[in-house]
């Protein structure tokens, strides 16, 4: 039989490996926060009967004469334009409109957001609760549900550990396509995120659920075995709903339209890491919590960091 | 034994045809005529701003953070909104408190934003004026002579250019009644027809105070009639008891916003401060114009902390692709199952189809505005719907390689597989709460329509996924025996 608890610290490691580079990005370069979060304007206008394509530094050069110098501009295809800025009230809105109006014609609106600061610093701070309170939530239903057997609420921590690992893979790789693609953190991929907070504790449930069964039927076995055997069980039904979920995102990602792309990709990678972490991190590390292995833990944490 | 099963099939396929029916694209509207009562229902399918464009705002009280927003007040300034809104003809608009402190104006398909946000901000004005001898319809759009900005309590004293000071003595059309004789008002908000601006010859009638003039306006019942009774400020008592002594028998109309509420006529001097406006109210009608007495400007001043405008060409693009989107996510799907699983999988496929029906037929029903990352969401519970049967199914596997008759491993699988669903499904639910009540804080529709949709499609999926598929299946082998046919099975 395969045996995954085993070899547990190879996973683990793995999951470090691929949590580094995002790890890394949200230190140096923090995390791409869109105007829902920072506060501020965006304007996302298309020109049609410009002539040529639209410059960035000649947007910059409009703004500039109406006051507005340090907002970001980007161009895009059609004749698109995306402006950031400082909080536009209505009519500094109207004078934005209106220079660029004169120099490239008429407007098509796509979409104009407009995020007091305030609200943008209570959105994150709700975000936050949301999470937190997402986590707590779950953590004690989890304790809950597994009342019956010994040490309910380690299987309520490691869930929550599973789930942080996917929630710090989904905010490193944001990091990552902040820098080099320029995506945002929204309050979209605020969804995306909940999201795969539930589906992650959703997977990790159910081989947890079979522990539990396993637990009743097996009484001699040693726990490790109990674990891997469990792990196993499930596996063919964790990786066909993993496809099946995968393929459905695919599908939307390739033809589901710009504005949702991001939020799919998001999801994507967000449930990728779900299904891999129920499977190799929320029933090993009960292993690692049965045998108390610490120490040794945090020699090969090391060892793998060096 | 053979018919428990299949019986149910019956009510199954009931469901299925009356969801197809009100899930169908083109059926817009339920019209039934029982006999003894009639039940109309429009459910047509409702886009969200992000799918057909328009505006979104966040309004806040501009007020110190500290200073508690009293509720009631709160109330009436969503009623004025309301009212103003409603002139500017958008279909479906919706005004919705968020918070103790927000209010939520979406208006899909908006064409003039600028204008709407004008018209939202500007401070609400209720005068009192004089209108001769004309009863002026409720609803109707009048002009005054009050110049808005000034803070007197009064108009200004010039005499009105009115046509109507000619005709003065003449009857009114409106009943007479005791105290200030009432207009039956058969609403207190003004219409929600818009009417036609003023032509600029129209009569400037002189605004003999306004509603800073008010102290206090309440709903009585007086020998069993509702009655709206307000009470004046010193000040505004001397005005009111001024101009009604010298005006008995003329229109003296209610006017907010440039709009006649109610057109009274004076019956007698009203000195004591202290008046009556009759009507046929009912106690919703004479509550709101009891508020918009009270409050005739904005109770609560409000500033703009979020605008969002969608243009329509996004949105248009974007219900195209994600149709195709999901058709495609879905047809795959199905693909899958049906290849792994065999049987199973496609009485899963037929549950599943019945799961897409009969979600988008309550998205119609209840209905549930329809937003792109919504659609994203029913995509994402189509995964939940097939995870159950996955895990029903796989669980039936092992329980015919270790040798379990078929019948036997089929009923193991649903049981054994419950716990699993159930837990995992409650760990979604709570998700959903927590992101619902995440976008009720904001206005947020975008979340709260993913949220909403994911957690509707978490309920139908069970009752498809389990219910459905075990019926299928139990129907299936009560009729054909399968016994030599494992591999139909997926083994």
């Amino acid at each position: 039989m395969v045996n995954i608890v085993g070899k547990r610290y190879w996973y683990f490691a793995l999951s470090l490996l691929v949590m580094l580079p995002g790890l890394i990005g949200i230190g140096v370069w923090g995390l791409p926060l869109s105007i829902d979060f920072s506060g501020g304007s965006k304007l996302e206008v298309r020109y049609p009967k410009a002539e040529g394509t639209i410059q960035p530094a000649d947007v910059k050069t409009v703004l500039e004469s109406v006051g507005f110098g340090d907002s970001i501009v980007q161009t895009s295809e059609n004749n698109t334009v995306i402006i950031r800025t400082k909080t536009l009230d209505e009519p500094s809105q109207a004078k934005v409109l209106d220079a660029m109006k004169a120099k490239y014609g008429e407007v098509t609106v796509l979409r104009i957001d407009n995020v007091g600061p305030t609200v943008g610093a209570e959105v994150t701070q709700k975000a936050a609760i949301a999470v937190g309170l997402a986590a707590i939530g779950i953590l004690l239903y989890i304790t809950y549900a597994f009342w019956g057997i010994p040490h309910a609420f380690r299987y309520g921590v490691c869930a929550i550990a599973a789930m942080l690992h996917d929630v710090l893979v989904v905010i490193g790789v944001a990091s990552i396509f902040g820098k080099f693609l320029g995506w945002e953190i929204d309050s979209l991929f605020l969804t995306a995120l909940l999201t795969v907070i539930g589906f992650s504790v959703h997977d990790t449930i159910v081989v947890f659920d079979r522990v539990r069964e396993n637990q009743r039927l097996y009484r001699r076995a040693t726990y490790e075995s109990l674990i891997n055997h469990s792990i196993i069980q499930t596996l063919d039904r964790s990786l066909n709903t993993q496809l099946t979920i995968v393929f459905t995102l695919i599908a939307l990602a390739l033809f589901g339209g710009v504005t949702i792309q991001h939020f799919i990709v998001t999801l994507l990678v967000g449930m990728i890491s779900g299904t891999y972490s129920s499977i190799f991190n929320a029933a090993p590390l009960l292993v690692v919590w049965e045998n108390q292995e610490w120490g040794r833990f945090i020699g090969r944490k090391s060892e793998t960091a060096a | 034994m053979q018919s428990r099963y299949t019986i149910w099939l019956i009510p199954i396929a009931i469901l299925f045809a009356l969801a197809a029916w009100l899930a169908w694209p083109s059926n817009n509207s339920i019209n039934l005529d029982l006999g003894f009562t009639t039940f109309v229902r429009d459910i047509s399918a409702r886009l969200g701003l992000d799918l057909q464009g328009g505006l979104q705002i966040l309004l806040e009280a501009d007020l110190p953070a500290d200073k508690t927003v009293e509720s009631g007040a709160m109330e009436a300034t969503i009623r004025i909104i309301e009212s103003r809104i409603n002139a500017l003809g958008v279909s479906e608009p919706l005004i919705q408190q968020s918070g103790d402190r927000r209010v939520v104006v979406e208006l899909p398909g908006l064409k003039n934003p600028e204008q709407a946000i004008a018209l939202i901000r500007q401070t609400g004005l209720l005068e009192f004026v004089d209108a001769g001898s004309n009863f002026l319809p409720e609803g109707s759009t009048v002009k005054t002579d009050y110049v808005t900005g000034s803070n007197s309590l009064t108009g200004p004293a010039a005499t009105p250019t009115s046509a109507a000071t000619a005709t003065a003595g003449a009857t009114a059309t409106s009943a007479a009644t005791a105290t200030t004789g009432a207009t039956p008002s058969t609403s207190a908000t003004p219409s929600a027809s818009p009417t036609p601006a003023p032509t600029p010859d129209a009569p400037a009638y002189h605004t003999v105070m306004t509603g800073a003039a008010l102290k206090t306006a309440t709903v009585q019942s007086s020998q069993g009639r509702i009655v709206v009774a307000f009470t004046l400020t010193d000040e505004g008592k001397k005005v009111f008891g001024d101009h009604t002594s010298a005006n008995v028998g003329r229109v003296l109309a209610i006017v907010l916003d440039k709009k006649v509420i109610s057109s009274p006529r004076i019956e007698s001097a009203i000195t004591g401060g202290e008046g009556v406006i009759q009507g046929s109210f009912t106690t919703d009608e004479a509550n709101s114009l009891a508020l918009q007495l009270r409050y005739g400007s904005l109770p609560v001043p409000l500033k703009i902390a979020e605008s969002r405008t969608i243009g329509p060409t996004l949105g248009q693009d974007s219900v195209r692709k994600s149709q195709i989107a999901g058709i495609i996510g879905l047809a795959v799907t199905a693909l899958f199952m049906i290849l792994y699983y065999r049987l199973p999988g496609v009485l899963a496929v037929i549950a599943l189809l019945l799961y897409v029906t009969i979600t988008f037929a309550l998205f119609k029903l209840i209905p549930v505005t329809l937003t792109l990352p919504g659609i994203a969401g029913f995509v994402l519970s189509v995964g939940v719907a097939v995870d159950a049967n996955i895990l029903i199914f796989e669980r039936m596997k092992e329980e015919l390689r270790s040798g379990k008759k078929l019948i036997t491993a089929v009923d193991e699988g649903f049981r054994r597989a419950w716990p699993s669903i159930r837990d995992s499904n409650i760990s979604t639910l709570i998700t959903c709460v927590i992101l619902f009540w995440f976008g009720s804080q904001f206005g947020a529709s975008i979340v709260k329509g993913f949220a909403l949709t994911l957690a509707l499609g978490v309920f139908v999926s069970l009752f498809t996924a389990i219910t459905v598929t075990r019926t299928l299946l139990h129907s299936m082998l009560d009729n054909v025996d399968f016994s030599e046919r494992h591999s139909w099975f997926g083994i």
